[in-house]
This record gives C-alpha cells, sequence and structure tokens, in this order.
C-alpha cells in the first residue's frame, strides 16, 4: 500500500474538517477501501475513519420510515427487526451480499461507496476508464460476462457491485449527506451517476462530503417485497442480475410496485418503465414479462453479456410472480 | 508509527505499526500468530477469519490501527469442543483454511443465537442448508466441507 | 519433523489391525490448535522479505527496467533484476535417466534473461524489510519491453497442434480397425466437440518459500509436493552440493499438482537470500500464484461413438488438442480413460498439443483424465438418450473382458459392482427417464451418471524404520503430507507390520534429509509407501532373528522369517516369543534401525513388464442429482453418491475424505471454474479468488461415498491411490444429470446458467 497518514476523527465536524482537500478517504469497514489501496487502485494520501462516529443506530421517523446511520453494519441492518418485517427486501439484498464476515465489518456508508468489481478496473496492466481516465476501456473487446447492459456507454460497461443499494433504489431511500456547507439529502435516484463520458466519476457526492445516514421513506408495499439474486455459485459471489421488487395488489390490480435491478447497470437501475407498465394492470405473469422485457428493450448487449437481458426478464418474472401470490 | 493496543487471546499486547499494516499481518509477522492464515488478502477466502470482540472478520481487509483497544481471538486463544469435533468428522484436510473455519464456525454460533438471520433461514433450525449458506464466507479448496458440516452440528445439536 | 499423535486405544491380539479402521488424522491436533506451521511461517532473525514484479505482455524483449522509485522506498532493501543479478545456471535437461530433471515448472532462468515468454512473467523482484514494503515498491518498478507478435488463443491456434508423444506409462494414441468408416455405417451415432477452459489448483496456501543460506548450505522452507526433487533441483541451480540443501516441508496446505513442480518463486526466494545475504521468505500473492504457477491446460476434444441397436458400441474415436507454453509444460493423458473403458471393435486415439505463449501448463488433480472424461461421459451418455437405453445399462452392456486397445488383462476390475451397489443406493430406478420429467416444486430435477477412472500407479519409496529398546519405533520416509492423510496411513501400516501400538510409533515426513520417497502424484504415495513399510518390517524382522541368534535362551532361535509373527510388541513364533525389549535387551542393543531400499531400475523394469499383461486402474460409479431453477436456469447439485473401487481402504475416513475432496473439485469444474485468459494478450482476467469461482459451502451437498473395499492382490496391501480418481467423471455425471432435468446437453464448461437459458 501506499503510504498515507491515519486519521480517527472524534466527531463529524473533525471528520469533515479532515476531509477537505484533495487525496482524502473516509474509512468504514475497509472491506472495499482497504483492498483497493493494497492493488494500488485507490491511492489517498489520508485515510480518514469514521467509525468512530456516532451514526451507527437505526431510528424511527416521524413518517413512519427509518433512518439508518451510516455507520450501521451491513449484519445489524440485516438483522433488525423493523427492517425484516417492513422491508424485507433490504435485510434480503444485504445477506445475499458477500459473507458473512464481510457483513460484520462493512458499513452502509461503504456499501453505497464501494466500487465496480470490473476485472479491467482491479487489473493495472488493462485500460480502464474508470481507474484512469482517458485510457479506453478493455472490457468492451474482453471478458464482459459480468458487465452492465443498462446505461453504459461507449466509454465504461461496468457494474455497480452493491446488493444493498438496488433495495434501496427500489425504496426511494434518501441519502444524508454532510459537507463543509452542512447536510443535504440526495435521494437514491441522483445518488449514483451513469458513467457517460467521466466514469471516473461515480457519485453525486462532492469531495469530503460525508454519508451520515440512509433514510427509508415509509413504504407500506414494501413489507410484500423480495431480494432475488442470481450468481455463479450459492453464495458468496456478486449478482450476474439480481431483482428487488415490491408489489401491492388490489382486487387483483397492481397498486404499487417497486422494482430496482442490479447486476445489469453502472448504479443500481430502477426499473421505471416495468414499473409504470405495471400499476393498475393485472398482477398476472404476462404482464409481468411485458413490463420487464420493455425495461430491457434499451439494453446495450455484448457477446459476454447478452445473456443477462434475458435473465433479467426471467428474474423479474419469477420475483413479481412470487410476490404476486400474496394479493393484499 | 502509531501505538496500539489490543487484548490478543487474553493478554495485552501494544505495538507500533503504521497504518497500511494489515490485523493479519500485525497478528502474523509482529505477534507470531500465524493461525489465522494468508489464503488471498482480499477478503475473498475466509482463511484469516479472527474473532473481534467476539464478532467474526476477515482480518486481511482490517487496518489493525482501526482495532486499537479492541480484544482479538485468533485460532491460537481458541479453547472449544470444536476442535476436536472437527478432527473427529474430519472437517479439514491440509488444515491451512482450518484456524479460519473454525474461528468462522464459534462466530457464527454465536449469531445464530443471537437470532441473526441468513440468506436461506426459515424455520427448521441450525440445519445442513443454515450452516452452509452462514459459513460460505470459509472456502476450503480440499473439500472437507461435509466434515465442517457435521462438526458443527455434533457440537451445536 | 515429528508428529504428536491423535489418542488411540491401545490394542493386543492379532486379529486387530489398524489398516482398514477410520482413526482420526494424526496431524489434526496441530491443525486446529494453529500450532501447524506452513512454509510461510518461520521465522528467522533479520528476515527480509521479497515481492515479485510480473510481465505485462505475453511475449517480447524487456528493454529497461527502472528501479528508482522502488529503491527510494524506505526499507527497501534490493531490486533484483537481469542487469544486476548472479545469474542461476539454466534448468537441466529433461532426462529420463533423472527424473528429478522433471521438475522444473518452466524452462525460464528468471533474472538471467531479458526475454518474456508468457503474461505474468517475473521480471524483478524487490527484497524489503517489511512484507508491505515490498509489495508497495514493486508496484513503483517500470520495466520497458519491445513486444513480440503472441499467440495465445487455444481454439484460433488449434490448426497448429501436432501429435503428442507418448511416454513410458502414457500413450498418447491408438488405432484399432476402421473406427471412422465403423462410425460412417453405424445405425446410432453421437459425434460431439467438447471444450473444457483452463483450471487453477487454487490451493488456499499460496506457494511460500522461506530461504536461508549458510555459507553454501541451503535450508529452504517449502510449500511443495515434492521435497525430494525439489532438493536436487535447488542444488543444481544453486551449484552446491545436494546433501547441502535441506527442504523441510512438514505442512503444505493443498497443493492438487501445482506443488509438484519447482516454480519461479522457489527459485527467486533463494537467489534473493543469495544476494542479499539475508534469510528470505518469497508468500506469492493469490494474483501471483496465477502468474507464476501452471494450470490445467485447456481443451477441445471430439468424441464420436457408433452403436448397433444392441447398444454394443461398433466405433470409439475421441481426439483432443490442448496446450503447453513456450516455456515448457505436457500433454496430457486426456483419452486415457477412453483406452481403457469400453469394449469396441473399432477404436481411434489422438492426443495433440499446440505451444502457446502462456505459462506452461502443469498436473492439476488427474490430469488429462478429469476432462478427458468429462468428454467422453457426456458423450455416452447422449448416446443412450439416441439409443433410448438406460444409462447404466449401456455401460455396462460395453464394459470389456481385457483391455479394449492393448488386450491385456483388466486386473481387479469391479465396476459392474459399483454400478450395481451404486444404481441401488442412490435409487436409481425411481429415476423417470425422460427429459424433464421429474420436479421438486417448481426445480427442475435430473440424474445424471458417470464412470470414474484413474491409473493405479506406484513409485519406488525408501523407508527406514528405527526400532528402540522400550519398543517404541520411528518410521522415517520423505514423503509430504498436504491433507491427504499420508502420515496416518503410514503409521498404522507401520503399527500393523511391526505388531505394536499405533501411539508408539512416530512418523516422520516432510524432510528431505529422510529417505527418499517419491512426489505427492498421481495418487501414487499410499501404495508406495506401503511396500517400503513392508519391506522395512522384513528386513527388521531378518535383523531381529539375526540377533537372537546369540542369545541362548531364546524360543526365537533358529526360526525362519516365515515362521514368525510381528504382534503384540514383538515377535512370535505360536505361543512362543519375545516382545522387542526382550530382544534388544538380550542383545545389548538401545535401538536397530534398518532401511528398505527400492532400486529405480529394477522397479522400472518390473512395473513396464507387469503393464504388459495387466491394466490396473482405481474406478467408480458417480451418481449426481441436480435441482435446476426453471426461470434463471441456476444449477445446484443436490445430491451425489460415489461407488469407488480402490482396493483395500487403509483408513475409512482420511480415504473418504480424499474421495469427497475430488468430488468437490469436479463440481466446480463442473458448473463454475474456469482460468479466464484475454485472448488479446494472454493476461488471467480472474486471478482472485473472489472471480475465480471454487466451489463453497453452500454449493456441496452431502456427499455419500462407497468403497467397495476389495484388495487388489497385485498391489501393496491390496491398496490403490483414492487422491484423484474421484475428480474424473464428476463433470460429465453432472451434465448429465443437467441433460436429464432440461434436455440440454452443454458441451462447453462450465455449466453456467448462460449456457442454459
Ligand atoms: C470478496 C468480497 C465479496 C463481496 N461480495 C459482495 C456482494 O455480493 N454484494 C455486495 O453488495 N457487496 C459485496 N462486497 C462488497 C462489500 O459489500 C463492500 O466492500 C462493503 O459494503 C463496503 O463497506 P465498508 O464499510 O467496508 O467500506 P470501505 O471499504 O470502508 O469504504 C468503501 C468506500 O466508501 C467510502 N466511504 C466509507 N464510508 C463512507 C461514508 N460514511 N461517507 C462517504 N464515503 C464513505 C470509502 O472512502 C471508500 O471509498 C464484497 C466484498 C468482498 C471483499
Ligand atoms: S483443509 Fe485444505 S483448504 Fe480446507
Amino acid at each position: 500500500m501506499r503510504p498515507f497518514a491515519y486519521v480517527k476523527a472524534a466527531d463529524v465536524d473533525e471528520a469533515v474538517r479532515a476531509a477537505t482537500g484533495p487525496g482524502v478517504k473516509f474509512l468504514g469497514g475497509g472491506t472495499n477501501l482497504v483492498d483497493l489501496m493494497r492493488e494500488g487502485i485507490e491511492r489517498p494520501d489520508t485515510v480518514v475513519d469514521v467509525t468512530g462516529l456516532p451514526f451507527d443506530t437505526i431510528e424511527e421517523l416521524p413518517s413512519g420510515g427509518l433512518r439508518i446511520g451510516a455507520l450501521v453494519r451491513n449484519s445489524a441492518l440485516a438483522a433488525d427487526a423493523r427492517v425484516r418485517t417492513r422491508y424485507p427486501m433490504v435485510s434480503q439484498a444485504l445477506l445475499s451480499g458477500a459473507s458473512a464476515q464481510l457483513r460484520n465489518m462493512a458499513t452502509v456508508g461503504g456499501n453505497l461507496l464501494q466500487r465496480t468489481r470490473c476485472p479491467y478496473f482491479y487489473d493495472h496492466a488493462s485500460a480502464c476508464n474508470k481507474r484512469e481516465p482517458g485510457a479506453g476501456c478493455d472490457a468492451l473487446g474482453g471478458f464482459n460476462r459480468s458487465t452492465a447492459i443498462l446505461g453504459v456507454s461507449e466509454h465504461c460497461i461496468a457494474a455497480h457491485p452493491s446488493d444493498l443499494c438496488v433495495a434501496l433504489a427500489a425504496l426511494d431511500a434518501i441519502v444524508e449527506v454532510r459537507g463543509q456547507d452542512g447536510t443535504r439529502r440526495v435521494p437514491m435516484a441522483d445518488f449514483h451517476r451513469l458513467p457517460g463520458d467521466t466514469p471516473d466519476i461515480e457519485t453525486a457526492l462532492a469531495p469530503g462530503e460525508l454519508v451520515t445516514a440512509v433514510e427509508l421513506p415509509p413504504a407500506p408495499a414494501a413489507a410484500n417485497s423480495r431480494y432475488r439474486k442470481v450468481r455463479d455459485r450459492a453464495s458468496y459471489a456478486f449478482a450476474l442480475v439480481s431483482v428487488a421488487a415490491a408489489l401491492e395488489v388490489r382486487d387483483g390490480a397492481i397498486t404499487d410496485v417497486r422494482l430496482a435491478l442490479g447486476g445489469v447497470a453502472p448504479k443500481p437501475w430502477r426499473a421505471t418503465e416495468a414499473e409504470r407498465l405495471l400499476l393498475g394492470g393485472p398482477a398476472d405473469e404476462g404482464a409481468f414479462r411485458r413490463a420487464a422485457e420493455a425495461e430491457l428493450a434499451s439494453a446495450t448487449t455484448r457477446d459476454g453479456n447478452a445473456f443477462k437481458a434475458r435473465l433479467a426478464v426471467a428474474t423479474i418474472t419469477a420475483t413479481l410472480r412470487e410476490l404476486g401470490g400474496t394479493a393484499r | 508509527m502509531t501505538e496500539i493496543r489490543m487484548k490478543v487471546n487474553g493478554s495485552v499486547e501494544s505495538l507500533d505499526v503504521e497504518p497500511w499494516v494489515s490485523l493479519l499481518d500485525a497478528l502474523r509477522e509482529r505477534l507470531g500468530l500465524t493461525g489465522p492464515k494468508k489464503g488471498c488478502d482480499q477478503g475473498a477466502c475466509g482463511a484469516c477469519t479472527v474473532l473481534a470482540d467476539g464478532v467474526r472478520i476477515n482480518a486481511c481487509l482490517a487496518l489493525a490501527v482501526q482495532y486499537d483497544g479492541r480484544e482479538i481471538t485468533t485460532i491460537e486463544g481458541v479453547t472449544h469442543p470444536l476442535q476436536e469435533a472437527f478432527v473427529r468428522n474430519d472437517g479439514l484436510q491440509c488444515g491451512y483454511c482450518t484456524p479460519g473455519q473454525l474461528c468462522s464456525a464459534i462466530g457464527m454460533l454465536a449469531e445464530y443465537e443471537a437470532g441473526m438471520p441468513s440468506a436461506v433461514t426459515g424455520s427448521h433450525g441450525l440445519d445442513d442448508a443454515e450452516i452452509r449458506e452462514r459459513m460460505s464466507g470459509n472456502l476450503c479448496r480440499c473439500g472437507a466441507y461435509n466434515g465442517i458440516v457435521d462438526a458443527i452440528k455434533e457440537v451445536s445439536g | 519433523m515429528s508428529i504428536k499423535y491423535a489418542e488411540t486405544e491401545p490394542r493386543t491380539g492379532t486379529t486387530e489391525k489398524y489398516v482398514g479402521q477410520a482413526i482420526d488424522r494424526v496431524d489434526g491436533p496441530a491443525k486446529t490448535t494453529g500450532e501447524a506451521r506452513y512454509a510461510a511461517e518461520y521465522p528467522y532473525p533479520g528476515l527480509a522479505y521479497a515481492a515479485l514484479v510480473h510481465a505485462t505482455i505475453p511475449h517480447g524483449r524487456i528493454t529497461g527496467i527502472d528501479t528508482a522509485e522502488a529503491l527510494a522506498v524506505r526499507g527497501v532493501i534490493d531490486v533484483l533484476t537481469h542487469q544486476n543479478t548472479r545469474p542461476m545456471k539454466p534448468a537441466p535437461k529433461v532426462s529420463f535417466l533423472d527424473l528429478s530433471t522433471l521438475v522444473a515448472g518452466t524452462s525460464v532462468n528468471y533474472l538471467a534473461t531479458d526475454e518474456v515468454l508468457w503474461n505474468g512473467q517475473p521480471v524483478a523482484v524487490v527484497v524489503a524489510e517489511t512484507p508491505e514494503t515490498a509489495r508497495y515498491a514493486a508496484s513503483l518498478v517500470r520495466p520497458s519491453y519491445e513486444e513480440l507478435p503472441a499467440a495465445v488463443d487455444l481454439a484460433a491456434e488449434q490448426g497448429n497442434a501436432v501429435p503428442q508423444k507418448g511416454n513410458l506409462i502414457s500413450e498418447a494414441e491408438a488405432t484399432k480397425g476402421d473406427a471412422p468408416a465403423a462410425l460412417a455405417a453405424a445405425p446410432y451415432k453421437v459425434d460431439l466437440t467438447f471444450t473444457t477452459p483452463p483450471h487453477n489448483h487454487n490451493a488456499i496456501e499460496p506457494h511460500a518459500t522461506t530461504a536461508v543460506w549458510d555459507g553454501d548450505r541451503l535450508t529452504v522452507h517449502e510449500a511443495t509436493q515434492n521435497i525430494t526433487w525439489t532438493r536436487k533441483h535447488l542444488a543444481q541451480r544453486f551449484e552446491v552440493p545436494e546433501r547441502n540443501v535441506r527442504v523441510l516441508s512438514p505442512y503444505v496446505g493443498g497443493g492438487f499438482g501445482g506443488k509438484g513442480s519447482v516454480w519461479a518463486g522457489t527459485l527467486l526466494a533463494v537467489l534473493a537470500a543469495r544476494a542479499t545475504g539475508r534469510p528470505v521468505r518469497l508468500a506469492l500473492t493469490r494474483e501471483g500464484v496465477y502468474h507464476t504457477v501452471g494450470g490445467r491446460t485447456g481443451s477441445i476434444q471430439r468424441v464420436a461413438l457408433g452403436a448397433g441397436a444392441d447398444g454394443k458400441l461398433t466405433a470409439v474415436l475421441h481426439t483432443t488438442v490442448s496446450r503447453t507454453g513456450r516455456s515448457g509444460g505436457n500433454g496430457e493423458p486426456i483419452t486415457a480413460g477412453t483406452r481403457h473403458l469400453y469394449a469396441a471393435p473399432n477404436i481411434h486415439l489422438r492426443q495433440s498439443t499446440v505451444r502457446l505463449d502462456l505459462l506452461a501448463n502443469t498436473f492439476m488433480r488427474a490430469p488429462g483424465e478429469s476432462i478427458g472424461t468429462f468428454a467422453l461421459e457426456s458423450a455416452v451418455d447422449e448416446l443412450a438418450w439416441e439409443l433410448g437405453l438406460d444409462p447404466v445399462e449401456l455401460r455396462l452392456l460395453n464394459e470389456p473382458d481385457r483391455d479394449p486397445v492393448g488386450g491385456q488383462r483388466l486386473a481387479h476390475r469391479r465396476l459392474r459392482e459399483a454400478y450395481a451397489l451404486g444404481a441401488e443406493r442412490f435409487g436409481w430406478r425411481e429415476r423417470d427417464p425422460r427429459a424433464g420429467a421429474m420436479r421438486d416444486g417448481r426445480w427442475l430435477v435430473g440424474m445424471g451418471v458417470a464412470t470414474a477412472y484413474h491409473p493405479s500407479l506406484r513409485m519406488p519409496a525408501n523407508v527406514t524404520i528405527r526400532l528402540n529398546a522400550d519398543g517404541t519405533a520411528v518410521v522415517r520416509c520423505g514423503l509430504q503430507e498436504m491433507g491427504m492423510g499420508t502420515a496416518t496411513v503410514l503409521g498404522q501400516m507401520a503399527a500393523d507390520e511391526l505388531g505394536v501400538p499405533l501411539a508408539s510409533v512416530r512418523v516422520e515426513y516432510g524432510d528431505s534429509d529422510l529417505p527418499v520417497a517419491p512426489g505427492a502424484g498421481g495418487s501414487t504415495q499410499t501404495a508406495s509407501a506401503a511396500a517400503g513399510v513392508q519391506d522395512a518390517a522384513a528386513k527388521l524382522k531378518r535383523t531381529l532373528l539375526g540377533l537372537v541368534r546369540r542369545s541362548p535362551g531364546s524360543p526365537l532361535r533358529g526360526r525362519k522369517p516365515d515362521e514368525v509373527e510381528a504382534r503384540d510388541g514383538g515377535l512370535y513364533a505360536g505361543a512362543a516369543g519375545q516382545t522387542y525389549a526382550e530382544i534388544l535387551a538380550a542383545a545389548g542393543r538401545d535401538h536397530v534401525e534398518v532401511e528398505s531400499k527400492a532400486g529405480m531400475l529394477g522397479f522400472m523394469a518390473r512395473t513396464l513388464r507387469e503393464r504388459r499383461r495387466w491394466v490396473r486402474a482405481a474406478t467408480g460409479a458417480q451418481f449426481c442429482e441436480v435441482r435446476v431453477d426453471p426461470d434463471t436456469m441456476e444449477v445446484r447439485v443436490s445430491r451425489w453418491l460415489g461407488v469407488f473401487d480402490v482396493g483395500t481402504v487403509i483408513n475409512a475416513r482420511t480415504a473418504a475424505s480424499q474421495l469427497r475432496g475430488g468430488i468437490v473439485m469436479g463440481i466446480g469444474m463442473a458448473l463454475s471454474e474456469q482460468t479466464l485468459i484475454d485472448h488479446r494478450n494472454g493476461r488471467i482476467m480472474n486471478a482472485s479468488l473472489a472471480e475465480y469461482h471454487v466451489p463453497v459451502h453452500a454449493d456441496i451437498p452431502r456427499i455419500d461415498v462407497h468403497c467397495l473395499n476389495e484388495p487388489d492382490s497385485g498391489m501393496p496391501l491390496g491398496l490403490r491411490g483414492v487422491g484423484e480418481v474421484s475428480i474424473t467423471g464428476a463433470a460429465a455425471a453432472v451434465a448429465n444429470a443437467v441433460r436429464h432435468a432440461t434436455g440440454k446437453r452443454v458441451l462447453d464448461l462450465p455449466i453456467t446458467l448462460d449456457k442454459l437459458l
């Protein structure tokens, strides 16, 4: 690892102050940052450890939602009884990710900010616009089975790796961010960015901004929700395709539906087109499939990842079918 | 260099480490505790699993400085019926993943007791499927998985 | 290195033997307490740490190496390159008169050449005071290259493949009758082309070396499957007498063939220690293992089978293309199973290889047979579909009486029994023969079978037994223990041969100062050691009978060896006899020591003679059940049974573990494992355990293994090696089960869901 200075922030002001200037990284559980620093991909001068900050609780919001501190560990969030009953897809998404050891370390903030697992991003000898702007993208003509098919650009097709974020996107979560100029609230939909011609800029965070919490707005439909992850092993592997879905059906018609996809896009992908088609319509397999196909119609596939479009349609359909069984 | 103090296997150790030294390297190279293994240094195999305040973590992705003041248990500090159960059920071959499997299993049993769910949690208690899913962060290339599950069942049941 | 035994009950009487029992592995306690030390875990005062710099082009020349930035890092001791390092001697030429010449992983003389022969070849070594510093500084070394054209894509290069040469123990081709004509004429046939991807061993312990020079004496703590040849090789490369080199390897964190050769890391650790005058440890990164230790070749295989309406095979064709590397590697016996498994009047087998600009390939668990049986046993299954026959029945119909190609007798072949027992235990009869007809809820269920086949060999092994006046014994043999249970079974066999309690036997292994034994490869260790132990025990008996000749009162006086039995801690002729302690006391000795020595040449001659008469192999019947998600086509193995004929089972516990381990690796091979080599530049793109998917706990169901456990009278103690047979046929059993569940035949491993969607 390139040498760096380590600062353990005693309070949030100190953390934000320490993060002014370039070359500063916040440290949560370290499960992504330490790996990337060891690989020489992240090369900060200063690492500000934020795990001492008091953002490790989950609180009720007056609105009926939950406010999750950015330092809540992934395992603690997954085990929270309120999350499990009101937002089961969040718990399931977390439990389908990484391993128990990693979940015990990883924080919510770090999970939001984790970087792609594209093999060309990880390999120094390969060209990657995300790692080295302007270098080119070796994934385009290389192994791209794990890469994205929606929202990609000719500069980058790397997929976002997080499971949690897919559920958060489906729930219209709000990310609470603290910077020099105070606190702001960023909707999940705007938090991650599509690559365009600047794939190195991945989020809406300004340099030095700290994630302090994530808010889950109330979502009655989410009580009937599910996170389905499809991957190459039964456990401990990133998603090829994942689906976070919530469904509310009354009198045979869909009254609320939330749908987001993982593994297929450079950001957690809210399937707004599919949701639009489904809302108000029947909760049957044909409708599920048509909506899924419409969502995937804009996919840009390559040799290695063409199957993802089919897999996404199949997984969306299957997940909604399972949820549809519990009409309320 | 930063001076850190950790309670390791019951005794307080203070050591000077650069901030880029991992907890795993601090244990193995500075404290001579080679029980935790380095199989990938990327959080992808689980051989480095240790307990931090009783919670299982991957020591390879932990910076030692971040664990200042914490209590660390490595296999050298473990005395648990699981160890004999592993031998009896042949839950090991080459033995390289074994310390990590054991520490992980100890942490896992505590998590289960505390009511923490897993991706397959249903109504059937700590059955084979539960154990396998919860232990999936520990690879065993020798393929001793059956024996490991049996050992854990023997001790938990 | 000595080891402690687990608590075992002392035994008396002649009937109870240790061989055949399920005994806890003797190194279990050391491995479950963290006491067991592996190669990278030996502290030395002044120890320095080395890290490798890897080439990033597949072929070319180094035009310069900028080391300034690396050297400027505090704590860096030196940066070694081909421009500043006293070279090693080149690797000796391969010669069958000195088999140790086979141990060089590649032909490259590291840091003595500007030539780059594969993407990832080490081109510099950083030595530093801490491992972190070494690794960081290595990332700052900047080589520059002149690139040369490179061929790295097996499929694209298959046209340049040349027929492989056979060797003493493995033929590369066979022609019997006219297979193409018979195929053309056959009423039922399949003609399929399979591919298997490259694989890497991924032992959880990355290769590591701790090298210590003391003048011209060298001590190496090494993760190796082959202490003896490693010692000889290091002596040759560093120009010191062989006796000056000691290789210690009491614990090895998995090998699977990957630690069977001497690779760059070992040589460069020793070189760095010589260059810096410090003890040096070089523990490879996981990525470094992929870049410097060869893996299993990929393959392209055509299998064509013709049969009559009665299901009898009329034509068997199996032709294969695999690859070696510009810097070495060998063709594999991919068609070996096909040569011996099915009776057919017309057979054509051919193996070809093409040299690519990739790291040399190397042995990985059942090299050749593991991937060859995937193709063969998938094709046989497909033929059963064509014929509308049960796949078990089709196999039994074509079970030969003599070797199908060579006509030799089949030594102790029990495949019929294995299938009969397996089918019954697995519930094969409940299988609905139609594709896609079995369900469990929404899951599609499929059942598949395949045959496992691996030749049984042994090698000469020297063993010394030291018998002490207190009745304890020390057995020394330069074997390696990587988890196979070698140490445990060596103790069991010795205790039985000597007639002493297991607790009285101490076993020493994993040290090149011990009597020479073969490397751990080809599933030969246990059989080799068994013969050595038997020889040494017989010699000991003769020596002791010699001693009693001078004790007038001894009831053993004048007895011939075959009248005397070793039991109850001594030698007995009927009821009369003496304990070892008594014999030694009477002779005034505090110990006796004997050594069995097996001559290599005589041994080879005997082996070859035998091979002309017999074909001998461990075999098995693999039964697999899968569940396939009908939406996503994810495949999960839900049940497994393997019935194996491996002769006598020495230790039911460790043998079962070996067999399970092979099946687990076979499941990985079937469903998820592949090394991704970028065709543009030969770079491995998934050189990590996060992206190369070995099976995890959740992928592996309960695996039922059963051994027929009948001794093979042609092998020492009746045993055959168990290390490799169970990976053979495993991938085919999965593929066949998937075929049954989904109706889809996947020809290209691994069977990932995209191939089924
Ligand atoms: C082998 C392996 C397998 C994995 N599998 C999965 C998987 O299947 N699914 C999945 O979703 N994830 C997976 N992960 C990724 C894992 O979930 C992330 O590494 C983890 O969530 C990151 O959290 P952390 O607290 O450790 O972050 P860190 O590593 O500490 O930080 C990650 C990034 O976030 C920044 N950061 C941290 N906290 C804050 C904050 N409060 N405000 C602003 N920036 C911050 C850091 O500066 C850094 O850039 C896997 C990881 C590994 C190593
Ligand atoms: S015992 Fe060898 S890797 Fe698990």
